[in-house]
């Protein structure tokens, strides 16, 4: 699979190919990550990432994940970062085989960043969304070993001004939700929260807290989700796009709405 | 049966050389000059969309002159080397030197083994991220590079326009005096006149930006108001 975002005209290529996946299968493919045929991959233990989610406010949207990697019954990273702004307008948050997960999303990264730099204008929302189920479904032979890597996406689509949220499957199927979505091993519990707190037009702070309470819940349930940290001061990553652009939420934001939500518990 | 009447090398190269010199005469002309926070690069260009100047990577800009269609090609090549580079070892390894001798031996062989030289000359330039200087390459369409200090001229009348900025220019302005003075340079040649701000295009790479990308396009009501 090479240059199909590049047409031909009379047997050579016709206009600048803007994909940075195409140039990179094309110019240098040992550098991407590639099924092994002969691996099997029931048998791997690499690192996990765990819980992943993704809800409209207000503004925009907020995606939010846990820190917890898991190998096994290992916890393998207990600061891993899960949640990351896509572009200056959109977030990508990965559930997932850790590694492979980190290398979509730096290519999606670059991406649509090589887009922007080469057409002088940044994909539609839409656009990024489907680029994504694309490279999803690239990936599928490593998911069949094993290597499993199921995103949310989300943005702030400029042209309907709002907030969007998408997630996929392993085989690269999309779906685009109208309220929140979460994925990854803790994706039930904090879907259950989420069914409970969210309602339409959440202000930011409210967000934020129902985001927070929603991790936690799938920390009380799921084993390998990693809860707030108090004592070494972990917390979870939170990403907020408005029609300002992608901006990660400060810590002592995601602090207050930790503390509120755990006092309200009684811890 | 046609034969190829002897041409001396010397001819050649001679004819080739005023014909990239006629292309790019044609066209109108680019300013690349360092500014207090970093490299400002402007021209004068009727068109909003097709752009003389535009970002390569994280601090690296890239300008041309001449033909639209010979130097978008070669601003399409560098950024899909800076991103390779980039994706394949780190961000910070993307050097405008690199870029600029790739650009070099690029045009040098098009100048020598292709039937029409490109007309064209390009400008890479790069801040650093700390407090340090700027570095400007100018590239010309036989692919001699040269390293300028603090301010280059390209295009037609490039060489009227380094005399008036050798005269104007000072180290240490801030961006509005730059852009004010580097559009009055601009309107000196061919002849004296008023360039209006919608006539510009200008692009920054601004080292206090807190992003990666120290690019930024100059949008036209900002422009206007430096040049009210």
């Amino acid at each position: 699979m090479s240059d199909h975002l590049q047409p031909r005209l009379g047997g050579t290529p016709f206009g600048a190919s803007p994909s940075f996946a195409d140039l990179v299968r094309r110019e240098r493919p040992e550098a991407l990550p590639v099924a092994q045929t002969d691996a099997r991959g029931a048998d791997l233990v690499v690192p996990h990432g765990t819980t992943v989610l993704g809800l409209k406010y207000a503004d925009g949207m907020l995606m939010a994940g846990d820190r917890r990697a898991t190998a096994g019954n290992q916890i393998a990273d207990a600061k891993m970062r899960k949640v990351f702004p896509a572009d200056d307008y959109s977030a990508i948050a990965i559930a997932g085989a850790a590694g492979q997960a980190i290398e979509v999303v730096k290519l999606f990264q670059l991406e649509l960043e090589h887009y922007e730099k080469i057409t002088g204008d940044r994909l539609s929302l839409e656009g990024k969304a489907n680029r994504l189920a694309q490279m999803i479904r690239q990936n599928f032979p490593m998911a069949l070993q094993g290597l499993v890597v199921v995103p949310l996406f989300g943005g702030f689509d400029d042209r309907r001004g709002e907030g969007r949220i998408f997630y996929y499957d392993a085989t690269g199927g999309r779906w685009e939700e109208d309220d929140f979505q979460t994925t990854g091993s803790g994706g039930g519990p904090a879907k259950n929260s989420l069914k409970k707190r969210w309602r339409p037009g959440l202000t930011r702070d409210e967000a934020i807290r129902v985001a927070v309470e929603a991790l936690i819940d799938a920390a009380e349930d799921d084993a390998a989700t990693g809860g707030p940290d108090t004592v070494r001061k972990i917390w979870p990553v939170l990403i907020a796009v408005t029609a300002q652009g992608a901006e990660d939420v400060p810590e002592d934001q995601v602090v207050a709405a930790v503390e509120a939500v755990l006092q309200e518990r009684g811890a | 049966m046609s034969f190829m009447p002897y041409v001396a090398p010397e001819q050649l190269m001679k004819d080739r050389s005023d014909y990239a010199h006629k292309g790019i005469a044609r066209g109108r002309s680019v300013i690349g000059l360092e500014y207090a926070d970093g490299l400002l690069c402007i021209a004068e260009n009727p068109s909003a969309t097709l752009h003389k100047i535009s970002e390569i990577y994280d601090k690296a800009v890239f300008a041309g002159v001449g033909k639209y269609s010979e130097f978008e090609e070669l601003r399409i090549a560098g950024i899909r080397l800076a991103d390779l580079r980039g994706y394949q070892y780190g961000r910070e390894d993307v050097k405008a030197r690199d870029l600029a001798n790739a650009y070099s031996q690029a045009l040098s062989s098009i100048f020598t083994q292709q039937m029409k030289p490109y007309e064209v000359e390009i400008l890479v330039g790069e801040v650093d991220g700390g407090s340090g200087g700027s570095s400007i390459y100018h590239i010309l369409f036989d692919g001699s590079v040269s390293d300028e200090q603090g301010y280059v001229a390209m295009g037609g009348h490039s060489e009227d326009l380094m005399d008036t900025l050798r005269d104007r220019y000072q180290e240490g302005w801030d961006l509005a005096t730059a852009i004010r003075t580097a559009v009055q340079v601009l309107g000196t040649t061919p002849e004296p006149r008023e360039i209006a701000a919608d006539q510009i295009e200008a692009g920054v790479l601004d080292r206090t930006r807190v992003q990666r990308r120290k690019f930024r396009r100059l949008a036209a009501e900002e422009l206007a108001g430096f040049l009210a």
